[in-house]
């Protein structure tokens, strides 16, 4: 491109870019440095002194509601949302390759999941489970409840995927004598590898932080963020902000391990 | 089709024939296809139904009875503050796209066009995600301490002689309730239009470029005209999600503003299901026609 025009508009976008950044970050950060708050300290800053008390804070099971529950109870979740997402969307991006009965109107359903306001979702899910006299739980009503918000990414994301996916190589499989589940197995699963832990990772993401879907659906026990958004009212100290700094402190985590899985699958692929 | 490619090539090269009956391989993409219609036949369209049916219901403070009456939409429709709430919620998703569509189209036209290295492109890219993946409850409870009225911008404000007083309106205000969705939701529109202007055939900018055109003329008849799907399905998140939002709006305006998600929520804490039933049924219809409309532009298909 043209160089001599290139250095304004280079720099403007620049700073942009670096403000969008610092937009999406500065906030994260307060929350971050202020659950380090002293024991005094309030809910803005300046610091009151530096300490880990609203961290210990979190862990008393009477301050704060069941933190330690919740997060299990989300933890479980999300890992179980992840495990049918991933299974499900590759399942159906297979289907998506031939030509099947109903395909178009099973591809916008799916687009429909995604936008059918998930209040909506919530209270037709909560209603249907009344009226089957069925109790709704968060392993029950909240996990499909889930489902309907993680799938149409999944299944989205694989029916890119294998829009690019080059026939070729199964064919090459076929004429070298490989079973249609050995193509499947030594072939097209390992190149669509990175792209499923991608799915995984969406899946365990969107469900762990989902919040307006299991509103209606959790029955007697709180997620994670349900506890959160129950804290938001009646909490007023700093200890909001450490149970957002080990949250968020997770999420990380799973993103680096995510991250670190697909570059080690690539690598590996990229060594055989 | 397959399945009789299939036999003739088993003839053809004499290979032992797989015991497989014909049919087996035309039910395949059913049974492949079945998990995803159970979850979302059970999940999503059994709930909407039972939605749509239950807004004709009768109910009091205790049960629903099954009827059919009309009065939950003539009640829903014929209030006023119902017409404010949709408008104020419409208000919201207009500006909130506005943003996002110039946000997300400049941060994706810098990424694609502006950063030369794939590696490079690829890190902005997650540094842009990375947040987005994060509770959305917590990055609303992080701009309290930006915020607020000791908050971060207003004691920076005060300190420099700017304004005498703390202003009152940054937390708790309308301001905050757009300021978090832009927040929450710009990467909804970044991404599309990212994916979108990565495939740009890099040969029509030289040409526009060679037959003479500037820089403002080739963002504006060639990249953005390029870039439309992309816009459009970015659109489509951020206005569905905008449109069924509630807790930016309960936490950011701290109960001061109203959305339609919102006056569903209370409903559903009333246990006035079948009110907030025919409230679900309206929004729905009229975030449906919004998608719709979009879709007109765009083929999803096409752009996967």
């Amino acid at each position: 491109m043209s160089h001599e025009k290139r250095t304004l508009e280079f720099f403007v976008l620049t700073a942009f870019f670096a403000l969008f950044v610092l937009f999406l970050y500065g906030p994260l950060s307060a929350i971050l440095i202020l659950s380090f708050q002293g024991p005094d300290g309030g809910l803005t800053f300046p610091l009151n002194g530096v300490s880990l008390h609203w961290f210990a804070n979190l862990f008393e099971r009477q301050a704060v509601g069941d933190f330690g529950g919740s997060f299990r109870r989300s933890l479980t979740l999300g890992l179980m949302v992840m495990a049918v997402t991933v299974v499900v969307s590759l399942l159906a991006g297979l289907a998506f390759r031939q030509k099947f009965r109903g395909a178009t109107a099973l591809f916008y359903l799916s687009v429909a999941s995604l936008v059918v306001p998930s209040i909506v979702i919530s209270l037709g899910i909560g209603v249907v489970f009344q009226q089957l006299g069925l109790r709704p739980s968060w392993y029950g009503s909240a996990f499909g409840a889930h489902l309907t918000w993680t799938l149409p990414f999944g299944v989205l994301i694989m029916f890119a995927v294998f829009n690019r996916f080059s026939p070729a190589y199964e064919e090459a499989a076929r004429d070298l004598g490989a079973t249609s589940w050995q193509t499947f197995y030594h072939v097209v699963l390992p190149i669509i590898a990175p792209s499923l832990i991608g799915v995984g990772l969406f899946g365990f993401t969107l469900s762990y932080d989902e919040f307006a879907r299991t509103l209606m659906t959790s029955g007697t026990f709180n997620t994670l963020p349900l506890e959160i958004y129950g804290m938001t009212t009646n909490v007023t100290t700093p200890v909001l902000y450490a149970l957002g700094t080990v949250t968020t402190g997770f999420s990380f985590l799973v993103i680096a391990a995510t991250l670190g899985a697909i570059v080690y699958v690539g690598r590996r692929r990229a060594r055989t | 089709m397959t399945a009789l490619a299939e036999e003739r090539a088993t003839v053809t090269t004499g290979q032992s024939a797989r015991p497989r009956l014909p049919s087996l391989a035309r039910i395949v993409p059913y049974l492949q296809a079945m998990p995803l219609t159970l979850i979302l036949g059970a999940f999503l369209l059994l709930p909407i139904l039972m939605i749509a049916v239950v807004s004709f219901w009768d109910y009091d403070f205790a049960a629903m009875y099954p009827d059919f009456l009309l009065t939950n939409y003539t009640d829903t429709l014929g209030s006023w503050v119902t017409w404010k709430t949709y408008l104020n919620t419409l208000k919201f998703a207009v500006i909130v796209w506005g943003l996002t569509l110039f946000i997300g189209f400049w941060v994706a036209y810098y990424l694609a066009f502006h950063i030369r290295t794939a590696a490079m492109q690829m890190v902005l890219f997650l540094v842009c995600t990375v947040p987005f993946l994060t509770s959305n409850i917590i990055r609303m409870i992080s701009w309290i301490p930006v915020l607020g009225r000791n908050g971060l911008v207003n004691s920076t404000l005060v300190s420099m002689g700017i304004v005498p007083a703390p202003i009152e309106w940054l937390l708790y205000s309308e301001f905050a309730v757009v300021l978090a969705m832009v927040h929450l939701y710009t990467l909804f529109m970044v991404t599309p239009i990212f994916n979108t202007l990565m495939r740009i055939d890099r040969a029509l900018i030289e040409a526009a470029r060679d037959a003479g055109a500037n820089g403002w003329q080739v963002l504006w008849h060639v990249i953005i005209p390029l870039a439309k799907p992309g816009m459009a399905i970015g659109t489509i998140f951020v206005v569905t999600l905008v449109m069924a939002d509630f807790s930016t709006v309960q936490v950011m305006s701290g109960g001061q503003s109203a959305s339609v998600a919102l006056m569903m929520k209370n409903q559903m804490s009333l246990l006035q299901y079948p009110a907030a039933a025919a409230n679900a049924v309206v929004l729905l219809v009229l975030v449906l026609l919004m998608v719709a409309g979009i879709l007109r532009v765009v083929d999803i298909r096409k752009e996967l």
